[in-house]
């Protein structure tokens, strides 16, 4: 008798723990539903406002005093524009770095600071690199609000994220390529750039991609610089018709960009200029949802191909 | 010695190939070496800014003044420079932000980490870094045009502006950053604590709670330090939907400003260089700075904690 009581007893303890286990499971799928669910109420809100805006003319108009017949040609073109200055300047610098620190770096009290440094200005709100180039690039370096300030400003914000990327992409590579390189008589250099890079590529790349994600997305450095928002001309064009056909004055013209229109958007009071916030902020998502899509596509076949 | 060596041209040649050789290798390596370095000069180029353009600042303002007085008008002819009501708001936003944030996103964590299936993880993961990556000034629409109206439904006193809308949308926003930490931490929890615990009959929720949590604490508060130093330097959202107006408050309901938020406000007027309106931007930056700052580095001291035990 005493044997099934405690058998009963037993099996009510068991029952009980499973309980909380299911509880649990339920509460996590719950708080993974929360934030999907956020996500569909802000892209829905955004397509119900913004998709009656889509149209050509949205991309190939000016911004105007008329929300219906303003557009955001001045800022994606500025956008682009900027994003080309940032990648130029953060992904060599980025990629020197990572492969200093991975495969040059001695192990001394100097490289721990670099390390920890790197580490430091990943967590440094993006506001602050604004304040930084609005001192340093805008004044100091007399740049003023130009393109060329601003792409600046987003290369270093995206510096640690290169660096970070490509350390972890040389890592991976095992050391049995590096002794193969070095025991046919390779330089440590030609080591790097016959095998460590070309083999890293693709981490490289996927890290380029979320930087360069992130950098298209950020407002509060460039507010900070004191980007104009009312742009209705375009910098220079970079290919000119006569000798040496390239140009570099669109460097240093005032500009516009794709989150800064939709801030200037989204804080006025008329609700039509709302709808042409929200159209600017579906192009915003979109552009910013495909680069993290291509990054996350190739970190998967680069997890599934390469097999050392 | 010197007769040993063979009497070749080739000899010498492979001298001066050598010697260039590693000339070169030199030369790379110090440019490589400079750009490592770079990162050094930027921390020390935002700090000598912030810090040089707050001297002449605290010239004109008190150190005390500026940490004691309840007013923050630097615009106005009655200038007041008490940093507290920016402090109190960014304290209020990050608050909200975060008991939304942390609790999501350790339950997240511990779901995806000891309890869902490996389909479900291989496609909220990837979902989630999605979420993390939509920018921030989208969110601000987000929460002024669709949280803030549905949240006066519930509360109908609520203002237009309020730290609590741009607080709960700052939460789902850092789910993601916090999540990710927190799972990792989990992961790099050994299997055999697991199988210990299950072989001594444990369910998976008291394995998850009394094993593998204990065991990745480090790094779930360095997760969850890390994501408040985040919620503070949190910017659009804060400035799009809490409103511009420093307001020494500590209820949620209320507009307010944060420190980033009258950066933002400053910027997008037209202050002169040099003018006293301009170097309060950078006496806040500096505040910023400081509070971030000490945050990341308990993060990473606690993240390199757990990385060396295990």
């Amino acid at each position: 008798m005493r044997d099934v009581n405690n058998l009963n007893k037993l099996r009510k303890i068991i029952g009980r723990h499973k309980r909380w286990d299911l509880l649990f499971m339920i509460t996590g799928i719950i708080a993974l539903m929360i934030a999907i669910l956020t996500f569909i109420a802000l892209f829905s809100q955004m397509l119900i406002d913004g998709m009656p805006r889509l149209s050509w003319d949205f991309f190939t108009s000016f911004p105007s005093r008329r929300p219906e017949a303003a557009g955001i040609l001045s800022a994606w073109v500025g956008t682009t524009l900027v994003m080309l200055v940032t990648a130029v300047s953060a992904v060599p610098l980025g990629i020197g770095a990572g492969v200093y620190l991975e495969e040059y770096a001695p192990k001394n009290l100097f490289t721990e600071i670099i390390e920890i440094n790197v580490t430091n200005l990943a967590g440094v709100p993006s506001i602050i690199y604004g304040l930084l180039a609005l001192g340093l690039f805008v004044y100091q370096l007399g740049f003023g609000q130009s393109i060329l300030a601003a792409g600046l400003a987003l290369a270093l914000l995206i510096l640690p994220v290169v660096i970070v990327a490509t350390r972890e992409a040389i890592r991976a590579i095992p050391i049995a390529i590096r002794e193969g390189a070095y025991a046919l008589g390779a330089t440590k250099w030609q080591t790097v750039s016959d095998h460590l890079l070309p083999y890293s590529s693709a981490g490289i790349l996927t890290g380029i991609i979320i930087g360069l994600a992130r950098a298209i997305g950020e407002t509060a450095p460039i507010i900070t610089i004191g980007a104009l928002t009312f742009i209705a001309f375009l910098p220079p064009p970079p290919i000119t018709e006569e000798f040496p056909y390239i140009s570099f004055e669109w460097l240093t013209a005032p500009f516009t960009v794709m989150p800064i229109q939709m801030f200037n958007w989204v804080s006025r009071p008329e609700e039509a200029f709302q709808l042409n916030a929200a159209a600017a902020g579906l192009v915003l998502v979109v552009m910013t949802l495909t680069m993290n899509g291509l990054a996350i596509y190739l970190r998967y076949r680069m997890r599934k191909n390469i097999k050392w | 010695m010197s007769k040993d060596l063979p009497r070749d041209k080739n000899y010498v040649g492979k001298l001066g190939y050598s010697y260039r050789r590693n000339l070169h290798e030199r030369f790379i390596e110090s440019i490589l070496f400079l750009s490592a370095l770079l990162s050094v000069f930027i921390m020390l180029a935002i700090i000598v800014m912030l810090v040089k353009e707050s001297i002449v600042f605290f010239q004109h303002v008190s150190i005390w003044e500026f940490l004691t007085d309840t007013q923050w008008t630097p615009l106005f002819d009655d200038a007041h420079y008490g940093i507290l009501p920016l402090v109190a708001g960014t304290v209020v936003s990050s608050l909200v932000a975060l008991c939304v944030a942390l609790p999501l996103g350790t339950i997240i964590a511990i779901y995806l980490s000891e309890f869902a299936p490996f389909a479900v993880r291989e496609v909220a993961k990837p979902f989630l870094e999605l979420l993390g990556g939509i920018p921030t000034v989208v969110y601000g629409y987000f929460a002024l045009l669709f949280v803030t109206p549905l949240l006066q439904i519930i509360f109908p006193e609520l203002p237009g502006f309020s730290l609590l809308s741009a607080g709960l949308v700052m939460g789902i926003m850092i789910i993601p950053y916090v999540s990710s930490m927190t799972e990792d931490a989990m992961r790099a929890v050994p299997m055999h604590l697991r199988e210990g615990s299950y072989a001594m009959g444990a369910t998976r929720f008291q394995t998850a709670i009394r094993v593998v949590t204990p065991a990745a604490f480090s790094g779930i508060a360095a997760a969850y330090i890390l994501g408040i130093s985040r919620a503070v330097g949190e910017t659009m959202v804060v400035a799009i939907a809490a409103g511009m107006q420093p307001n020494l408050t500590w209820n949620p309901m209320e507009p307010a400003a944060t420190i980033t938020a009258y950066i933002v406000q400053v910027s997008l007027g037209d202050l002169p260089h040099g003018s006293l309106g301009y170097q309060t931007i950078f006496a806040a930056g500096l505040t910023l700075l400081l509070i971030t700052l000490v945050f990341n580095i308990i993060g990473h001291l606690l993240r390199k904690r757990y990385r060396e035990i295990y």
